[in-house]
């Protein structure tokens, strides 16, 4: 190991030894073919919803007058076509795909912060603060989301927010019995007594000691829950409960264009493919990054 | 030896794990007196409750299962079990710390040392981070870990065991504490390293001037180290006198056993097996009555097996818990 290293040092490489912990992962995710696919997925969709917009400048909400404006074909003057309100839908993926995309990641991270604080307290208090909170997250797990959810956006009202507030409040379950199962090993290693040792208080040795121990699993963990999000998101505003009109989301777009299925089905493909790229690049992604995550995996 | 300032006095120490197949009396009765300054060795097999007695002063046993359920541990006369968590945790790693066996896993392996050090400094000491940094730097230096500013920012996973159990002791001295305890520190490392971190140990207490209190099944270790032995059997000490004594004239016959099982280059070759002390530990749940070493003493007769000996104080400074002591 150690020649090979210094070789390799001699030949201006860079060997395993040079590498922090991070610059370890990102050359391992490098070389992770599924997760490279992810990645240029997610880029593409990314430069697409971004810098796209600086391109293509369209207003998405602006209708063309008259019948001639609707549902006309790709042309030069509307590169996806219009909608069935004239509506320009390049523009219109353009802006839906932010907001899909800000719901996915807001969501993703707040429900994966909220499952980590219940896991941490779960698991490292044990006893009935554990029984309490892991019964709470069973009961939870066990309530059909569905019609809660309609139900739930209905008294909320309908937004981006709300939209945001109801994923949360279904999505942190499975990351707070993740967190709660690493937490469960993760206390017992000699580097939390360690700490108790040196007078660091509960708080300090959970949020310090245990939290960022958890932060690997966490990361991929929320990777793919954007994926999930951003389905969420679409199935919401599919059930017409999501972001409202006239602001496009790849959802309400998805749900705009089901009664036009026939008669210009485009309009279910491009929103459809956008959400099938991002979510299967995120999940993509996500693997390659438990992959090389993974310290006794070796690529 | 007995003018100096009594630093920790331990009086009947009682810790008991309340298991779901019984209750275990780890720590049963146990008194133990450290000096301002002294090295005192805790000597005893696994599961005689040397590591439950370091814990119980440091008031980190886990509970549910243990528990404290008598006694009193005096630091600075004042009690420790009668403090609360808050109170405890001002004085961990501050007045008192402890090294824990494995230094293997005994640092959080995504903080680099240099943090790991310092976060030990600023829990107890209002200083900024530069000033936290300086004394870190200082005290890599002083556990004698070469490039202090370079090892500052390396991860656990760089460094050795022997280096990772010397940034454990810069943890634990960091604040300058009164009483280190250590844990088997010196188990998990192989010999030559062991040799180092003792002679560091015992630089760093010259030094210093702390107390320390060894916990450790290797006689070799307190014989280097220690002023004064207390062996420990099976929840309590059977013996406590300064270590010339311990290992000139001992006086319980567990003692003897333990040092003539020790294999002597000195002597002439024989052919005769390396005598061993008969039987094993009694199971915590089923002690036996009468003195808990009796089914194993050579000496045992009636009333071994019927009264528990108390200790007594044989020759000054020299307490036995046997009614048939070991002449001298």
């Amino acid at each position: 190991m150690a020649e090979k290293a210094i070789e390799a040092k001699k030949k201006g490489q860079k060997s395993s030894e040079d590498y922090t912990y991070v610059g370890m992962v990102f050359h391992r995710l490098t070389r992770h073919k599924l997760a490279m696919v992810g990645a240029f997925m997610l880029i593409f969709i990314l430069l697409f919803v971004f810098v796209g917009p600086l391109i293509w400048r369209a207003d998405p909400n602006a209708q063309i007058e008259g019948l001639g404006g609707l549902f006309n074909p790709a042309s030069r003057a509307h590169p996806l076509g219009t909608d069935d309100y004239g509506r320009d839908v390049l523009a219109r993926m353009f802006f839906g795909g932010r907001i899909s995309l800000f719901i996915g990641f807001i969501s993703a991270i707040s429900s994966t912060l909220a499952g980590a604080f219940v896991g941490l307290v779960a698991g490292y208090y044990g006893g009935w603060a554990d029984n309490i909170l892991m019964r709470f997250t069973d009961a939870m797990l066990s309530i059909p989301t569905f019609p809660l959810l309609i139900a739930l956006a209905s008294v909320l009202g309908k937004g981006v927010w709300q939209i945001i507030l109801v994923i949360v409040l279904f999505g942190w379950m499975t990351d707070a019995r993740l967190v709660r199962g690493l937490v469960l090993s993760l206390k017992e290693q000699e580097y939390v007594e360690a700490a108790r040792a040196i007078g660091a208080s509960a708080n300090r040795i959970m949020w310090r000691h245990l939290f960022p121990n958890t932060l690997a699993v966490l990361i991929v963990s929320t990777t793919i829950g954007i994926g999930g999000a951003i389905i969420y998101e679409a199935s919401i505003s599919f059930l017409g409960f999501g972001v409202q009109a006239p602001f496009a989301s790849w959802g309400n777009m998805l749900q705009n264009a089901q009664q036009f299925i026939w008669n210009s089905p485009r309009l279910i493909i491009y929103p459809g493919l956008a959400i099938f790229m991002t979510v299967l690049g995120f999940n993509f992604f996500g693997d390659g990054l438990r992959d090389a995550i993974d310290p006794k995996l070796k690529l | 030896m007995d003018n100096r300032e009594v630093l920790v006095d331990i009086k009947n120490l009682r810790t008991f794990f309340y298991t779901e197949d019984g209750v275990v009396p780890a720590v049963d009765g146990i008194d133990l007196t450290i000096h301002r300054g002294e090295v005192v060795g805790l000597v005893g097999e696994s599961g005689c409750g040397k590591s439950v007695t370091a814990l119980s002063i440091m008031r980190l046993i886990p509970d549910p299962p243990g528990k404290i359920i008598e006694g009193e541990i005096f630091f600075h006369e004042e009690d420790l079990l009668k403090k609360n968590e808050e109170e405890m945790r001002a004085i961990r790693g501050d007045k008192i710390s402890m090294i824990f066996q494995e230094p293997m896993t005994s640092l959080n392996p995504v903080y680099t040392i240099g943090d790991q050090i310092s976060e030990a400094i600023t829990l107890h000491q209002k200083i900024d981070s530069a000033e936290a940094k300086k004394r870190t730097v200082e005290m890599i230096h002083l556990v004698g870990i070469p490039e202090p500013e370079r090892r500052f920012g390396q991860y656990p996973h760089e460094m050795s065991g022997g280096m990772r159990q010397r940034v454990m002791i810069a943890m634990a001295l960091s604040s300058n504490p009164e009483l280190l305890i250590s844990d088997e520190a010196t188990t998990a490392l192989d010999v030559t390293i062991q040799a180092q971190i003792l002679d560091l140990m015992r630089g760093l207490q010259k030094k210093l001037g702390m107390a320390i209190l060894i916990i450790t099944h290797n006689l070799a270790v307190v014989a280097e180290m220690a002023e004064t032995i207390a062996i420990a059997y099976a929840g309590k000490i059977v013996e406590n006198a300064s270590a010339k004594e311990i290992f000139k004239s001992p006086r319980h016959p567990y003692t003897y056993g333990l040092l003539t099982s020790i294999p002597k280059f000195t002597e002439k070759k024989t052919n005769e097996p390396l005598p061993a002390i008969e039987g094993m530990v009694p199971s915590p749940y089923h002690m036996p009555k009468g003195c808990r070493f009796n089914p194993r003493c050579p000496f045992v007769t009636e009333k071994c097996r019927e009264e528990e000996p108390e200790i007594v104080e044989l020759t000054p400074g020299h307490l036995v818990r046997c009614f048939h002591p070991i002449e001298s």
